[in-house]
């Protein structure tokens, strides 16, 4: 019953490590560039729903009007999206045009500069976000096993978000502009695209899907200013891989199997949760590289 | 011989440079297109045929000169502006978006349209056996009719001048036949073309003036009733032969070397050139 | 005497060459022989002759020589602040100069150097708690460094640019989350380096030594690689990879020895930051800072250049001691002018410096000299890429 609660468990949080992870796999079949500073925007999402929260709640404007938090936390996906399109058009829209391995410099600089900006101004201290009640009820299926409704919640809004993404891709015409793009860029210049735009884009959504995933994060756990490098971007990578390029259900599955690893490696050794899923990712890159669903050419 | 609909060419390129890093890949090219004919630009492999289309639709950016589309520099363009002013290349090699539909890629080029009477639903009409297979993805398809779906999806952004590279290359020929058949239609509809050919019966056949590139220049021009066998041989593979005196060419269509010659030379004598005047 | 080398297009590695490179193919000539020339084909041929270097170069190697004896004295006559400062210089240049190698001229970019710096300091560690001395062990710690490299490569090899970085990050975290299940090397906390009994002053002077002694070979290591067919083939790989995949070169190959050795050079390293601070813990051994500051570092100082790493590690220093007071912002401004400096400026401060003059201190190309000409090479003979 044990193992049956730790593959629950992992299946519970694959959803999340797939929310995180399709952002980065997106921004890599678009702009064929891994940002290395993805985890670390999940954390600064998980900062700024903070701050949000901060603000909202000093006397000055909750003696105006009560602003519940959930719509404190429903701000920082779109501002994020919107940070997303403007990041990608000024700063990786240049290192891209100096090439890929500039743009993957330039990400990995991003990523130590908001590391240590945030350590400068919120301390090493771990944080997490409130959503009340929530994250303590659970319900329980036969005697062993317990789950939180908070993680079925994340499961839930993640797999949502993978759906509409899917849908979005493959019948609007923005998600037609990605999927051309993709496949070849001049050719889609030659058919009047403005490519930039369309990596606008995929960065918008990128980063409005990670902040996401940051506030899920918070909610289900402690984060703190170098969990995005510690674990987030490293979770994210892994599940792209196991999952496979070029399909966010593959993205999904990719997401569960790394959750199910971490949660039997723990079930050994506390230590090994984060280990096991790093061995797992290590024998499908031997075994499999292009991944379980990818068509794809890969790595 | 074809007559300008308006005050002078529809598209023109005036001496254009282009460097590709440290090679020169075209020096001092020009020519002149005017509205509704068709031009064919021949020449060996490397010698930049395709260079000067894809500066023209933009993706090259020259080191000097100018292309102007109605008389309007558009040198300085993005590729894609070009698109909607006009100018749209049908890429050597079709470049279809593989993991895309046939509607999709077609719908991809529609999206950038100009007003005009392309359409979707046109390019079924022009292709037959198109809309039965418009579910299917773009890498699915033959190369021939993957040809027709680049052409289509350049047809519907309903372009001024029309831009064709290579399109014979790895087809049958009873394939390329029907392609270019349809070069009419594509001209009763408005649109003009210039073409890149490798194959120079196909080209003499459809087009009104021809251009002979050589490393980079121009080495013979004019119609093709006008020039012998001997000339297009000799500015083709850069022959110095004892070809002279070529018969005056078209009446006021030329690319502003002297009126009336067929034959234009480079400058100058540097490497290899083609049939003298 | 400076003459200006005519301007090459190629600015770094990921801008390639308009046409594939040609490496120059003869063997190292000394001055004054006639050779043949390696023009082209279509322009007249004067004589020429191939030297490696000019005379600046010799006055920068006796300058280097001079250098590196001062240093050796410098124990005897400065306080130990400074040589542990020193200390601190040499690997950061150490481990730069292995980035660099890897990054600038095999054109692999890892942001996983860390696991071998981490490795370094463990391998001293567990020689040390088996009754070895621990500088005794710095050579043991490096060359199997460079062992344990053998299998990294061959999990990383195929992987294209941005896969490969991040796996390498990859296995760093797997090394440190494997040796903090180790009880007896100190588990997650840590443990103090045994092995050591030495007075403060003598072991402050030794541990100076150590770092000299293997800065001063790795460094010479790498310009011995550079000057070497090996280094030929990394300049055309740092210049245009394709281009030296169709003449021939072996790429793979010689990516492979680079890797190794830039596994043992920041094996290295990581040695002795072990001697230096005494202890170890996994966090700060296998940190991504490491990979961090080489990173900047070379960036900064000019990216696929021997010079570059020296600059890049002196403007480090200079950053962090004028702004220690202020926490990690240091990091931060030179994170953000490592940024700056890769998009606008990619060969860094050493490609803006010897624009300029045209000097090369470290001499691992060819010079062209006309055979009339005694002193300066003619503008447009020299068709060389950089050294």
């Amino acid at each position: 019953m044990i193992w049956v609660n730790a593959i629950i468990q992992g299946i519970l949080v694959g959803g999340l490590y797939a929310l995180f992870a399709c952002g980065l796999s997106l921004m890599f079949g678009v702009m064929k560039v891994i940002n290395l500073a993805h985890g670390d925007l999940a954390v600064v999402a998980g900062y700024f729903a903070l701050g949000i929260i901060a603000v909202t709640h000093t006397h000055a404007i909750s003696s105006f009007v009560h602003v519940p938090v959930g719509v404190s936390y429903a701000l920082v996906v779109p501002v994020f999206a919107v940070v997303g399109y403007v990041v990608q058009r000024t700063l990786l829209q240049a290192a891209l045009n100096r090439g890929v391995l500039t743009t993957l410099l330039v990400t990995f600089g991003l990523s130590v500069v908001i590391e240590n900006g945030l350590q400068q101004f919120f301390s090493a201290n771990s944080h997490s976000l409130s959503i009340g009640s929530l994250v303590s009820d659970s319900f329980g299926i036969g005697s062993q096993i317990t789950i939180a409704y908070l993680d079925v919640s994340i499961l839930a809004v993640a797999v949502a978000v993978l759906l509409g993404l899917q849908y979005f891709l493959s019948s609007s015409k923005y998600g037609r502009l990605i999927r051309a793009v993709a496949d070849d860029r001049e050719a889609a210049q030659l058919a009047g695209v403005d490519y930039r735009h369309v990596f606008g884009i995929a960065a918008a959504i990128a980063f409005g899907t990670v902040a996401l995933a940051g506030l899920a994060f918070g909610m289900y756990t402690q984060f703190n200013p170098t969990i995005g490098t510690d674990q987030l971007l490293l979770f994210a990578f892994e599940a792209v891989v196991i999952g496979g390029l070029g399909s966010l259900w593959g993205t999904l599955a990719g997401g569960i199997l790394l959750g199910v690893a971490q949660q039997i490696g723990a079930q050994y050794n506390a230590a090994d949760q984060v280990l096991a899923g790093q061995l797992l990712f290590l024998l499908v890159l031997v075994i499999r590289p292009q991944g379980l669903t990818s068509r794809r050419e890969t790595a | 011989m074809s007559v300008g609909a308006g005050s002078g060419p529809l598209l023109e390129v005036r001496d254009l440079t282009v460097h590709h890093g440290q090679l020169e890949a075209l020096h001092g090219v020009s020519l002149s297109l005017p509205a509704g004919a068709v031009h064919a630009m021949i020449g060996a492999n490397g010698a930049g045929k395709s260079t000067l289309l894809r500066t023209i639709a933009g993706l090259h950016k020259p080191t000097s000169g100018s292309i102007l589309l109605d008389g309007t520099d558009v040198t300085g363009l993005r590729p894609e502006r070009r698109v909607t002013a006009g100018i749209v290349l049908v890429p050597e090699g079709r470049r279809l978006f593989p993991t895309l539909t046939v509607q999709e890629n077609l719908l991809v080029g529609s999206d950038s349209a100009r007003p005009g009477p392309w359409t979707i639903d046109g390019v079924y009409d022009l292709f037959g056996w198109m809309a039965d297979r418009r579910s299917q993805r773009a890498a699915q398809l033959s190369g021939g009719e993957q040809q027709a779906v680049a052409i289509g999806r350049a047809l519907v952004a309903n372009p001024r001048v029309l831009l064709l590279d290579e399109l014979s290359l790895g087809l049958a020929p009873v394939v390329v036949r029907r392609i270019y058949d349809l070069l009419p239609r594509l001209l009763g509809s408005g649109v003009t073309v210039l073409l890149v050919e490798q194959d120079v019966s196909q080209a003499l056949h459809v087009a009104s003036r021809i251009h002979c590139l050589l490393e980079g220049r121009t080495t013979l021009e004019g119609a093709p009733a006008e020039l012998t066998a001997e000339q297009i041989e000799g500015a083709y593979f850069g022959l110095r032969n004892g070809g002279n005196g070529a018969p005056g060419g078209g009446s006021g269509s030329g690319s502003g070397s002297t009126p009336g010659a067929a034959a234009v030379g480079p400058t100058d004598g540097a490497g290899s050139t083609g049939a003298g005047a | 005497m400076s003459s200006i080398e005519p301007r090459q297009s190629a600015a770094g590695p990921q801008q390639p060459a308009g046409q594939p490179d040609q490496p120059a193919g003869q063997p190292d000539q000394p001055a004054g022989q006639p050779d043949q020339p390696a023009g082209q084909p279509a322009q007249p041929n004067p004589p020429v002759r191939v030297t490696r270097s000019r005379r600046s170069a010799l006055w920068a190697g006796i300058a280097a020589i001079a250098a590196v004896i001062i240093l050796a004295y410098l124990p005897y006559i400065v306080y130990s602040a400074t040589t542990n400062l020193l200390v601190n210089f040499f690997m950061l240049l150490i481990m730069a100069s292995m980035w660099n190698l890897l990054a600038g001229y095999a054109g692999l970019v890892s942001v996983g150097q860390q696991a071998f710096v981490g490795l370094g300091a463990y391998f001293v560690l567990l020689l040390a708690i088996h009754g070895a001395n621990p500088f005794v062990a710095i050579p043991a710690a490096t060359a199997l460094c460079g062992i344990v490299g053998l299998p990294v490569w061959w999990l990383v090899s195929r992987l294209r640019s941005g896969y490969f970085a991040i796996t390498m990050w990859v296995i760093a975290s797997v090394c440190e989350l494997i040796i903090s299940q180790f009880s007896s090397l100190g588990g997650g906390t840590g443990m103090a380096l045994p092995g050591l009994n030495l007075s403060p002053a003598l072991l402050t002077a030794d541990t100076y030594w150590a770092t000299l002694t293997v800065t001063v070979i790795v460094l010479a290591a790498v310009y011995l690689l550079l000057r070497s067919r090996l280094g030929l083939v990394l300049t055309a790989i740092r210049d245009d990879e394709t281009g030296a995949r169709s003449i021939g070169a072996r790429v793979g190959r010689t990516q492979r020895t680079v890797f190794l050795v830039a596994a043992a050079g920041c094996g290295a390293a990581g040695a002795l930051y072990v001697i230096s601070q005494l202890a170890v813990d996994p966090g700060s051994a296998f940190s991504v800072l490491w990979t961090a500051k080489m990173i900047f570092i070379t960036i900064i100082g000019g990216i696929g250049t021997i010079e570059g790493p020296f600059i890049g590690t002196i403007v480090f220093f200079v950053l962090q001691q004028t702004l220690s007071q202020y926490g990690t912002w240091y990091f931060i401004i030179l994170g953000l002018v490592a940024m700056a400096v890769a998009i606008w400026a990619p060969r860094g401060l050493w490609g803006l410096i010897s624009d300029r003059l045209g000097i090369r201190i470290f001499p691992v190309g060819y010079w062209l000299w006309p055979a009339t000409e005694r002193e300066r090479p003619a503008r447009g003979l020299a068709l060389l890429r950089r050294g």
